[in-house]
C-alpha cells in the first residue's frame, strides 16, 4: 500500500492536491482513500491531507503514521513541531519539498538520510493569487516522483477535480502540474516503495496507563480562552444584511434590539445601531420591527453601497 | 452504475437523491454540512427535485421533518452531535408520530469539552427514542444504507424514522471508491412512499398527537412502537436481500468477518471496525483465531444474531467508542445483556473504551487487546474495563495542565 501525506498551510490547496493524486491513482486502477485533516480551519494554519492507494480494498483508516512519501508545500513548516511534517518517517520515506534550497542542504539541516527531492519555488508563488496553484503543482510533482502515474491520468484527474472552476483556472493548474511532473520525472532518481502493514508478531506493546482518579479541582475542564465571541467576526457569515431606514424607525421600545438573538443591536442616542462585525444576518430584526423600518438587503449590494459611500467620502 | 471516489457526506447525499426525496429541512453543522450543500447545489442545477428549506435550528428542522413526513411526503435530513441533542425533544416526538423519515447523523463527540472529531455519544443519546439506528463502516455502506432505510422506514409493519450513522472525518470527509446505482433501478427498489392513513394536510388544518392520554392508551402506543422496532429486524432482512439481488451488495444486520472457526472476536461499530479487520488479518497471520463481529443495526438490537455470531467463542473484546458516565461502554452493556442466560457457551467479555473524540486506535492496540483477551480466557477472569490511553497521552495532558496552572496562578502546581 502507498501511504502519502501532504503538508501545507490553509489556503494552499492541500485538499485539492490530495484529491488530484487520489483520483489519478484511481484512474490507474488503484483502490484509494483520501482525506484532508484540519481542526478549526484558518488560512495559514498548518493542515495536512493523506492518501492511501493499494491494489486491494483498504481497511486502514485515519491519519498515516508511517508514510512512504511526504509532500511539503511550504518549507517553513518543516521546523514547526505542530505541523508534524517528519512524524513517523522511516529510512526509505521520500520527502518532496517545495523549496529553493537543495535536498542535500535539507538532509544536513535535519540530520536525516532520507531521499529529499525539491521542487523549486517559482517567483510567482509569492503572489497570493498564485497560492491556489501550489496544490496542483505538488500533486503533479508527487505523481512524478511515484513514477506509476501516467501524464494522461494526471491530466484527467485535474480535469475531474478542477473542471468546474472554468477553463482558465483549469488550464493554469494543468500547466503547473504537468510542468512539475515533467521536471521531477527528469531530475529525480528516487524510488517510493510501498510500505507493508505492522505485523502482529512481534509488535511494540502500547504503553497503556490506568487514568488515575483526580478530584474536580484538577480534572474539570475549566478552560478559558480569549473573548472569542468578540474576536470572531461572525458578520462574515452574512448573506443578507439588515439595513435600518432611520426615517421610518419610530424608536419604539427597541423591539429589534430585544429580539436580535446575537445581541448586536445597541441603542445610541435613542437610535438602534447594528454591529455589522457580528450580525449574522438572521433577519429576525427585519421580521420583528413593527414599523417595517428594517429592510433585508443582499450582502453583496450592501457592501458595494458602503464601498461607494466610502469612495465618495475620501 | 458508476464507480467513483466519494466522501461519506457525498454518499449520503447520493442516497437521498436516488431515493427521490421530496423535502429536506436543513441546518448546518460540522461535519455534516457538506451533505446539505451537495443537495442544495443539485437542486439549484435541476439535477434533483424536491424542496430544501433551511431552518432556524435542529429542533425546528426535526419538527418540520416529522410534520412533512406526516403529510405523506418523503423526507430527508442530516445532523450531528450538538445538533442532534438540540433536536432531541422532537426526535422522540416524531418517532412517536410514527413518521418514516430518514436522518443521517454524522457522529461527532459531544461537548463539553468541545471536539469536532467522532465518537458515538451523540447518536447513542437517541438510542431509546424509537428511531431505528443503522451504523455504517464505509462510504459505500452510507449510500446503500440510506436507500435501504427508506424501504425499512416506510414499510407498514415498521413505519418508524431511521437514523443512518457515519463517523465524522473518518467517513464524512474521506473519499473511497463508491458504486452509485443508476437512478431507475434505485427508484424501482425504493418505490413510492404510500402513506395510506397518514393524511395530515396543510390544506385542512388539524392537530396531531396532542391528546393527553390515559396510561392504558399511552402504554399501548409506546409498546406498539417497541414492537414495530422489533419487527424491523425481519423486515430489514427482506430489504437487504432484495438489495443484494438488485445491486449485488449485501449488508447484513450483523456483519461477521473471519468468524467461522474463530475463538476470539473484536466487537465494534462504525468505521473503526474496518481497522479491526486489518487487525484480524494480521493476528490470523500469526496464528490467533480471531474475527470481527460488527452490529450494523443497534436499534432494533439484534440479540439473536449477535448470540449466534458469538456462540462457541472463548472470548470477545467489545470496543466502545462511547462512554456512559458512571457505567462504561454502551455496546458492552448491551452485548452482555444479550448473552446473559441465553447461551451456555457464551464467551468471556472484555470491555475497552477507545476512539473518544476521534482518538485513533493503532494496529498495536488491536494486537494488545487480543493478547489481553487471550490471557483473560486462560485465567478465566474478565479484565477490568480499559480506556485506550497511553503514558504519552497523559504526559501531554500534564503539560497542558501545568501551563493552565501557571496561567491561572502564576506558579507551577505544588509551588
Ligand atoms: S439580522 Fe439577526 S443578527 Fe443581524 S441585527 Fe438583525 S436580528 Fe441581529
Ligand atoms: S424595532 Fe423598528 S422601530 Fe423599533 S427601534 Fe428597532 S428599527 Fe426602530
Amino acid at each position: 500500500m502507498f501511504r502519502i501525506r501532504f503538508h501545507g498551510r490553509g489556503g494552499q490547496g492541500m485538499k485539492t492536491a490530495s484529491r488530484i493524486l487520489g483520483t489519478a491513482f484511481f484512474l490507474e486502477g488503484y483502490e484509494v482513500q483520501d482525506a484532508p485533516r484540519y481542526g478549526a480551519e484558518r488560512r495559514g494554519a498548518p493542515i495536512f491531507a493523506y492518501i492511501r492507494a493499494d491494489r486491494k480494498p483498504i481497511n486502514e483508516r485515519g491519519i498515516i503514521a508511517g508514510p512512504d512519501l511526504v509532500v511539503v508545500a511550504d518549507d517553513s513548516l518543516v521546523p514547526l513541531p505542530a505541523a508534524g511534517v517528519l512524524q513517523g518517517i522511516r529510512e526509505p520515506t521520500v520527502i518532496l519539498l517545495k523549496s529553493c534550497e537543495s535536498g542535500a542542504t535539507w538532509r544536513q539541516r535535519l540530520n536525516i538520510k532520507n531521499p529529499i527531492v525539491t521542487l523549486p519555488e517559482t517567483g510567482e508563488a509569492e503572489d497570493s493569487a498564485e497560492l491556489r496553484y501550489i496544490g496542483a503543482a505538488c500533486a503533479g510533482a508527487a505523481a512524478g516522483v511515484l513514477g506509476i502515474i501516467s501524464r494522461e491520468s494526471l491530466a484527467q484527474a485535474i480535469q475531474e477535480e478542477l473542471g468546474r472552476l472554468g477553463e482558465a483556472v483549469l488550464a493554469k493548474n494543468r500547466a503547473n502540474a504537468l510542468a512539475s511532473f515533467d521536471a521531477i520525472k527528469k531530475s529525480a532518481a528516487v524510488n517510493v516503495t510501498e510500505g507493508g502493514s505492522i505485523p502482529a508478531q512481534p509488535y511494540k506493546r502500547p504503553a497503556w496507563i490506568d487514568l488515575p482518579f483526580e478530584d474536580a479541582r484538577i480534572s474539570a475542564p475549566v478552560i478559558h480562552a480569549g473573548l472569542t465571541s468578540v474576536e470572531v467576526r461572525t458578520g462574515l457569515w452574512r448573506t443578507m444584511a439588515p439595513v435600518i431606514d432611520y426615517s421610518l424607525c419610530r424608536g419604539c421600545w427597541w423591539v429589534c434590539s430585544t429580539f436580535c438573538p446575537d445581541g448586536v443591536i445597541s441603542v445610541r442616542d435613542n437610535q438602534p445601531v447594528i454591529d455589522y462585525d457580528h450580525c449574522k444576518g438572521c433577519l429576525v430584526c427585519v421580521a420583528q420591527c413593527p414599523s417595517h423600518a428594517i429592510a433585508a438587503v443582499p450582502e453583496k449590494e450592501e457592501q458595494a453601497r458602503k464601498k461607494a459611500v466610502a469612495g465618495e467620502a475620501s | 452504475m458508476s464507480r467513483r471516489l466519494l466522501t461519506g457526506n457525498g454518499s449520503a447525499a447520493w442516497g437521498a437523491r436516488l431515493a427521490r426525496v421530496d423535502y429536506i429541512p436543513a441546518f448546518p453543522i460540522t461535519p455534516q454540512t457538506e451533505i446539505i450543500e451537495t443537495i442544495a447545489e443539485w437542486i439549484d442545477r435541476g439535477k434533483m427535485t424536491g424542496r430544501m428549506v433551511t431552518m432556524e435550528s435542529e429542533h425546528a428542522m426535526i419538527t418540520a421533518a416529522g410534520a412533512a413526513s406526516a403529510t405523506g411526503v418523503r423526507v430527508f435530513s442530516a445532523t450531528s452531535s450538538q445538533g442532534l441533542l438540540y433536536a432531541m425533544e422532537m426526535i422522540y416526538s416524531v418517532a412517536g408520530w410514527r413518521t418514516p423519515l430518514v436522518l443521517v447523523n454524522v457522529s461527532r463527540g459531544i461537548s463539553a469539552p468541545i471536539t469536532l472529531e467522532p465518537d458515538h455519544n451523540d447518536v447513542l443519546a437517541a438510542r431509546d427514542s424509537g428511531f431505528l439506528q443503522i451504523h455504517c463502516s464505509t462510504c459505500q455502506e452510507v449510500l446503500d444504507t440510506t436507500l435501504m432505510a427508506y424501504r425499512l422506514a416506510e414499510d407498514e409493519r415498521v413505519r418508524l424514522p431511521v437514523i443512518v450513522n457515519q463517523d465524522g472525518f473518518y467517513l464524512s470527509f474521506t473519499r473511497e471508491p463508491v458504486e452509485i446505482p443508476d437512478s431507475r433501478p434505485a427508484a424501482e427498489f425504493v418505490g413510492d412512499y404510500n402513506p395510506e392513513n397518514m393524511g395530515f394536510r396543510a390544506s385542512s388544518p388539524s392537530s396531531q398527537a396532542v391528546a393527553v392520554l390515559g396510561a392504558g392508551a399511552y402504554s399501548y402506543f409506546r409498546y406498539e412502537t417497541h414492537l414495530a422496532a422489533r419487527e424491523a429486524l425481519s423486515v430489514y432482512e427482506e430489504v437487504a436481500r432484495e438489495y443484494r439481488e438488485r445491486f449485488g451488495r449485501y449488508h447484513p444486520i450483523v456483519e461477521t468477518y473471519r468468524t467461522e472457526d474463530a475463538e476470539y472476536a473484536f466487537v465494534m461499530m462504525d468505521s473503526f471496525a474496518t481497522k479491526a479487520k486489518d487487525g484480524v488479518d494480521r493476528l490470523r497471520e500469526s496464528g490467533v483465531k480471531i474475527g470481527l463481529v460488527r452490529p450494523r443495526l443497534l436499534r432494533p438490537f439484534p440479540e439473536e444474531q449477535l448470540c449466534r455470531a458469538l456462540a462457541g467463542m472463548k472470548g470477545a473484546a467489545v470496543i466502545d467508542q462511547n462512554l456512559s458516565m458512571g457505567k462504561g461502554g454502551v455496546l458492552y452493556t448491551e452485548i452482555a445483556s444479550a448473552l446473559y442466560g441465553q447461551n451456555e457457551a457464551a464467551p468471556l467479555l472484555a470491555s475497552f473504551i477507545g476512539g473518544l473524540g476521534g482518538r485513533d486506535i493503532s494496529a498495536e492496540e488491536f494486537y494488545e487487546i487480543a493478547a489481553t483477551l487471550q490471557k483473560a480466557v486462560k485465567h478465566n477472569r474478565a479484565p477490568r474495563p480499559r480506556l485506550l490511553y497511553t503514558v504519552e497521552e497523559l504526559r501531554a495532558m500534564r503539560k497542558l495542565q501545568a501551563i493552565a496552572h501557571v496561567e491561572r496562578h502564576g506558579s507551577k502546581p505544588g509551588e
